[in-house]
C-alpha cells in the first residue's frame, strides 16, 4: 500500500472531503501539478478546472473554480471558493459558472483585463473537459 | 371595575399571543440550529484562509508598495461603516445593540473631524439609521428574499464595497455585525476588513513557495479575504439573530403566561363578586317581603 497524506477539500459554506490520499492533483493558475506525500511546502491559486485525487480505494474527481491550495509535506489542503463532486456538477451549474467568467470578463478594466480572460478561458476548457455546453 | 366579558376578550386575546410567540420561538430554534450548522461548516474556511493570509500578510505587508487592501491608501479621512442587521424585527436587542454600536462610532468619527458614509445590509439597520445618517448612507444590500445566507450574498456584499474602494470612495472599512457567543449572549462587533487585519489562530512555521509571486497570490486573494470576512459575518449574524429572536420569544411566552394566571384570578374574583353581589340583593330583596 502507497503511503498517503491527508487531504481536505474547504469551500466556505461547508467542508467538502477530508480522506487520506496518494496523489492529488491540483489545477493550478500556473499549470497543473500533482502533489504526493513530502512534496515542498507551496501556495498555489487555483484555476477554474479539475481536481483529481487518487486514494488507496479510488479515484475522486471535483471541480473548484479558483481559491487556493496549500501544499505541506504532510497533506494537501485545498480551499476553494466554489467546489463541487464532479459527477454533480450540471448544465446549471456550469451556466452559472460561464456567466459569472462572462461578466467579469465584459466588466474587466485594463489591469483584471488579462486575468479575467484567463478565467474565461479556463472556464470554456473547463466545460469541454465535462462535456457540457459553454453557451 | 372591567366587566366578565372585557376579561375574557383580554385573555383569549393573550392567550393567542402566547400562542404566536410560543410558535415563533419554536421556528426560530430550528432555525439556530441550521444558523449554528452552517456557521460551523464555514470555520474552517475561514481559519484556513486567514492563517494564509496571516502568513502572506506578515511577509509582504510590510514593504511599502504593498497591496492598499493591506497597506491602507495613507490616509484614513473617509470611513465605511457595512452595517449588518436582519430584515426583521420581534428579536430583542439584536437589531439595536449593532446599530447602537455603529452609531457611537459614526458620532465619534465624526467628532473627530472624518467623513463617515454608511452602508447597509438589512432592512432594520436601514430603517433606524436613515433617520440620523440620511446623508451618509450611500448605498443598502436588501437580504429580504435571501432564505439561506450563501457564499454568493457575501461575494455580493464585497464586489460593492470593493469597487467603491477602488474608485476611492473611501479609506478604511468596518463591518458591523454581531457574533453568536449563545443563545443570550450575541456581542454586536466591530471589525476592520479594508484595510485588512489578520489574525491567525493556527500556527504557522512553514516557510511556502509561491506560485505565482507571493505578491500576486496576495493581490488574488485580498479581494476574496474581505468577502470571506463579511460571509463569516453574514453567518454569525443569522445564528445571533435566531438566538436572540428565540429568547426573547420565550421571554414573551412566560410574560404571556404570567398575564393569562393574573388576568384568570382578577376574572374569577370579579365573578364571585358579581354572583356575591348577586346573592346579597336577592337574600335582601327576600327579607325584604
Amino acid at each position: 500500500m502507497a503511503d498517503t497524506m491527508n487531504f481536505d477539500l474547504v469551500s466556505p459554506e461547508r467542508s467538502l472531503a477530508s480522506f487520506a490520499a496518494t496523489e492529488v492533483q491540483i489545477p493550478g493558475s500556473e499549470g497543473d501539478m500533482t502533489a504526493m506525500l513530502n512534496h515542498a511546502p507551496i501556495l498555489t491559486t487555483l484555476r477554474p478546472g479539475v481536481l483529481s485525487v487518487k486514494a488507496p480505494d479510488g479515484l475522486s474527481e471535483y471541480v473548484v473554480t479558483g481559491g487556493f491550495a496549500e501544499v505541506t509535506p504532510e497533506g494537501v489542503t485545498v480551499i476553494a471558493e466554489r467546489a463541487m463532486v464532479k459527477s454533480d456538477v450540471t448544465q446549471e451549474d456550469m451556466d452559472g459558472i460561464v456567466v459569472g467568467a462572462k461578466v467579469a470578463l465584459d466588466g474587466a478594466n485594463e489591469a483584471t483585463q488579462d486575468a479575467a480572460t484567463k478565467t474565461h478561458a479556463d472556464v470554456m476548457a473547463l466545460a469541454a473537459a465535462l462535456g457540457l455546453s459553454a453557451a | 371595575m372591567p366587566n366578565l366579558s372585557d376579561l375574557k376578550n383580554r385573555i383569549a386575546s393573550v392567550k393567542s399571543t402566547r400562542k404566536i410567540t410560543k410558535a415563533m420561538q419554536m421556528v426560530a430554534s430550528a432555525k439556530l440550529r441550521r444558523a449554528q450548522d452552517a456557521a460551523q461548516a464555514g470555520r474552517p474556511y475561514a481559519e484556513r484562509f486567514n492563517a494564509v493570509m496571516a502568513g502572506l500578510a506578515a511577509s509582504v505587508g510590510s514593504s511599502d508598495g504593498g497591496p492598499k487592501l493591506l497597506t491602507g491608501t495613507g490616509s484614513d479621512q473617509t470611513h465605511l461603516l457595512v452595517v449588518m442587521t436582519g430584515e426583521r424585527g420581534l428579536c430583542g436587542g439584536f437589531n439595536s445593540n449593532i446599530v447602537k454600536l455603529a452609531r457611537i462610532a459614526a458620532k465619534k468619527l465624526l467628532a473627530e473631524g472624518k467623513t463617515v458614509k454608511v452602508l447597509t445590509v438589512g432592512k432594520k439597520g436601514r430603517d433606524s439609521l436613515k433617520r440620523e445618517f440620511a446623508d451618509m448612507l450611500v448605498d443598502h444590500v436588501d437580504l429580504k428574499d435571501v432564505k439561506r445566507v450563501g457564499y454568493d450574498n457575501a461575494t455580493a456584499i464585497a464586489q460593492n464595497v470593493l469597487s467603491r474602494f477602488d474608485t476611492g470612495e473611501f479609506d478604511v472599512a468596518k463591518i458591523f455585525f454581531s457574533e453568536f457567543g449563545s443563545i443570550v449572549n450575541q456581542v454586536p462587533t466591530e471589525l476592520q476588513v479594508i484595510p485588512a487585519k489578520f489574525q491567525s489562530t493556527i500556527e504557522e512555521g512553514t516557510v511556502y513557495d509561491y506560485e505565482p509571486s507571493e505578491e500576486g497570490i496576495l493581490a488574488d486573494l485580498l479581494p476574496r479575504a474581505v468577502a470571506t470576512q463579511i460571509f463569516t459575518a453574514l453567518l454569525e449574524n443569522a445564528a445571533s439573530e435566531q438566538g436572540a429572536r428565540m429568547s426573547a420569544m420565550d421571554n414573551a411566552t412566560r410574560n404571556a403566561g404570567e398575564m393569562i394566571d393574573k388576568l384568570t384570578i382578577k376574572y374569577n374574583r370579579s365573578r364571585q363578586a358579581k354572583i356575591t353581589n348577586e346573592l346579597i340583593e336577592i337574600i335582601s330583596g327576600a327579607e325584604a317581603l
